[in-house]
């Protein structure tokens, strides 16, 4: 995509900033469906219907709701640090779609294809943590502060089970560039990563799903943000579109760690059926395809768990997605030396 | 004010005590201490306008103070100013007011036995069955927000849509869906409707599925569990000591249950069982036990409820309700099982029509007193979960 753009504009810099922007034409579109499909999917899982009023079957209430963010007042605490609590959000929201930069949507567009994008992926996904901090000991609210440091503990802690899970699938390949991984799983979808190395690869999914819950703050490990606990975490003091923004980044992040998840274990870009339906454009539909079915998974929990202790997160992290993933890069590397 | 302020310095001193003077490698002393924060007046999971001082270490809570008053309103002086003592019930309502139904009949019971009244038999009967839908409502509401305090907030709306099929029928008899002003000194303010039998099997027969489908959905879940057992233990001796009742008093395992221990109206009629805390999951009077005690008392009031509709007697419901009320020169203390647990009415009448002295012994007011004293040591989030699983209304703490 980017030799065909440099081929019309002519213009290095034009080209990237194009790059950039393109994930946006996703993320925000996304960030909108996703909010009223949730809605959609609780109330339909709680015996009601969710919005109904704002478009047909309520398919305008988000942008009713973003409008209304818009307009409101733009609160910022007397006793706050203005600065901080101010920049918290873009911080926030840019560690989130910095991430993009390395999702493949198709075999032809990938945000920057560089050699370490899985690399990339996990330190960049850790930006957030600053943010966060940022924004909860800037409101200067001691629930916020718990939401901060809590959210610190957890993505700090869930950041290894990450690692260790996506390691696996790297051990496999040989590589951390995700357009070769995606290239690895080509043809049938029983080349897909997941039914690879059965069952160690499929729990490494299982392994990273869960941590990626904690990583973005989901249930049940949304303890961060905790309603009843925390009444909202770090983003307590925030109103209007600094709020929005702190949700936007939740809903792009959401999809950034299915976005990995499919890349890694799922074929990506590739159509489970071979040549059939597979291209550019079919790889973009694919792709998304898998990423929602990850983001539908990622609601249905939230609308059915409880959320877990602070201390038990901690415990399931440390003690059981850790060592169950040392046995899955132990078992995947005793199967790739006896097949040699 | 003065009283805050000690507790605050005792507090600091123990932490110094404590506390390592110096941080290895830092050579100098770091200053730690407790940080006091404040759960509510508007916290979503103070369940109305408590506040809750929580002094905290951390994430572990040292100590725990609930302050609470924010919904008085005068309940006793009102009923005082009345000028008949029907007028009350109005009030009475509001105590609990999710199961306004048992406050009436706790108060109705008191004066009946202040005036000497025999009510007929077909009062006696709707009066039980509503009292035990009021429970079933109340306990609805305390399951399903206790699953939102854990963070599962579907239970919630399930037992929302269940408890509507309670207030249709609530709805359909007095027309109020809330606070009813249904049960009269000496008999109803309506008679049910001639569909109120079958309606009421139909719910009996819908409702026990649903009890399963909750325990699936939640009282069984893993993180549930691992939330709710062995956190908040209230020992048997620590919660007859407090004067606890109801449900937080059985999950202690102490079977006492006044609809059984000291039967009133027509409840020695009536085959059920009064649960107990077991223990299953973690220790004897832990959260769990206290949220399933509610879950098995919803099942025994569907029994009274089945029992009690099959012997409906017919009758005129207002034919004891007395002209006018002046009763003789006396008092009386009359106390009832109401989902929260004793409901005690001391009523003093000087002669007049109207009270003298309207007293009550709220169960919440009581059974929130234990707060503090098993807070101490656990986590905030453990808080949340013991407080829940109290199920206080702050109505009738405060009145």
């Amino acid at each position: 995509m980017k030799d065909f753009l440099l081929g019309i504009l002519q213009n290095e810099i034009l080209v990237y900033t194009l790059m950039a922007v393109v994930p946006l034409a996703w993320v925000i579109p996304f960030a909108l469906f996703a909010v009223w499909w949730e809605r959609k999917i609780s109330a339909h899982m709680q015996d009601r219907l969710g919005p109904m009023q704002a478009g047909w079957h309520g398919t305008i209430q988000t942008i009713a709701d973003i409008l209304k963010l818009m307009l409101k007042e733009d609160i910022v605490p007397t006793a706050a640090d203005s600065k901080l609590f101010k920049l918290a959000p873009y911080v926030v929201f840019g560690g989130a779609y910095a991430a993009y930069a390395v999702v493949p949507f198709s075999a032809a567009y990938v945000g920057s294809e560089i050699n370490v994008g899985l690399f990339y992926f996990i330190s960049i996904s850790s930006i957030a943590v600053v943010g966060l901090l940022m924004a909860g000991w800037a409101s200067n609210n001691k629930w916020s502060l718990y939401g901060a440091l809590r959210s610190a503990a957890q993505i700090v802690s869930y950041e290894i089970p990450v690692a260790l899970a996506i390691l696996t699938v790297v051990m496999v390949t040989g590589t951390l560039n995700l357009q070769e991984i995606n290239d690895a799983q080509g043809g049938m979808f029983w080349n897909w990563f997941i039914f690879q190395k059965f069952p160690f690869l499929f729990f490494a999914l299982v392994i990273y799903f869960t941590a990626s819950l904690a990583e973005v703050n989901r249930t049940p490990f949304d303890i961060p943000e905790a309603e009843s606990e925390l009444v909202g975490g770090y983003h307590t003091e925030y109103a209007g579109m600094r709020f929005a923004l702190l949700f936007l980044s939740e809903y792009a992040n959401m999809f950034a760690v299915s976005a990995i998840a499919t890349t890694m274990f799922l074929g990506g870009w590739n159509s489970p059926f071979g040549d059939f339906m597979s291209g550019p454009w079919w790889g973009v539909f694919w792709f998304l395809l898998k990423g929602m079915t990850f983001i539908f998974i990622q609601m249905w929990l939230r609308w059915t768990l409880p959320r877990v202790r602070v201390d038990q997160l901690m415990y399931v992290g440390w003690k059981v997605l850790i060592p169950f993933s040392f046995v899955l890069i132990l078992g995947v590397g005793v199967w790739m030396l006896a097949i040699q | 004010m003065d009283v805050t302020l000690q507790k605050e310095g005792a507090v600091a001193d123990v932490d110094a005590g404590r506390r390592p003077a110096t941080v290895p490698g830092l050579g100098r002393a770091l200053r730690a201490e407790e940080m006091v924060i404040n759960m509510g007046p508007q916290h979503p999971s103070t369940h109305g306008v408590l506040r809750l001082e929580l002094i905290v270490d951390g994430e572990i809570v040292v100590d725990a103070i609930p302050h609470i008053g924010y919904l008085h309103r005068c309940f006793e002086k009102h009923a005082e100013s009345m000028n008949n003592y029907q007028q009350v019930i109005p009030y009475v309502d509001r105590l609990d007011y999710v199961a306004a139904m048992s406050n009436e009949f706790g108060y109705v019971v008191a004066m009946e036995k202040l005036l000497k009244i025999q009510v007929p038999e077909r009062v006696e009967y709707i009066r039980v069955i509503m009292a035990e839908f009021s429970r079933i409502v109340s306990h609805l509401i305390a399951l399903g927000t206790y699953g939102i305090d854990m963070g599962a907030y579907t239970p919630f709306l399930y037992c929302m849509r269940d408890r509507e099929h309670v207030l249709d029928i609530f709805e359909e008899t007095c027309g109020a869906r809330l606070l009813y002003n249904y049960m009269w000194v000496g008999g109803l303010s309506h008679d049910v409707k001639p569909n109120f039998q079958d309606k009421t099997r139909d719910f009996c027969k819908y409702f026990r599925p649903k009890i399963a489908e909750l325990n699936e959905l939640l009282s069984y879940n893993k993180i549930f569990k691992e939330r709710t057992a062995g956190v908040g233990v209230l020992p048997p001796e620590v919660a007859i000591n407090y004067g606890a009742s109801g449900p937080v008093l059985r999950g202690s395992g102490v079977k006492w249950d006044l609809r059984k221990n000291d039967p009133y109206s027509i409840y020695n009629r009536f085959a059920f069982d009064i649960p107990v805390g077991m223990g299953i999951k973690g220790r004897v009077g832990d959260s769990w036990d206290r949220y399933m005690v509610r879950v098995h008392e919803m099942e025994q009031s569907v029994n009274i409820i089945e029992q009690a509709v099959e012997q409906l007697p017919a009758g005129d419901v207002q034919s004891a309700i007395p002209k006018r009320i002046r009763p003789e020169p006396g008092e009386v203390y009359v106390r009832t099982e109401t989902p929260k647990g004793e409901l005690g009415f001391y009523i003093v009448s000087d002669g007049t029509a109207s009270p003298y002295r309207v007293k009550v012994r709220p169960p919440c007011f009581v059974n929130l007193s234990t707060v503090p004293a098993i807070c101490r040591g656990s986590m905030i989030a453990d808080v949340v979960a013991i407080l829940g699983s109290i199920d206080i209304v702050l109505g009738e703490v405060d009145r």
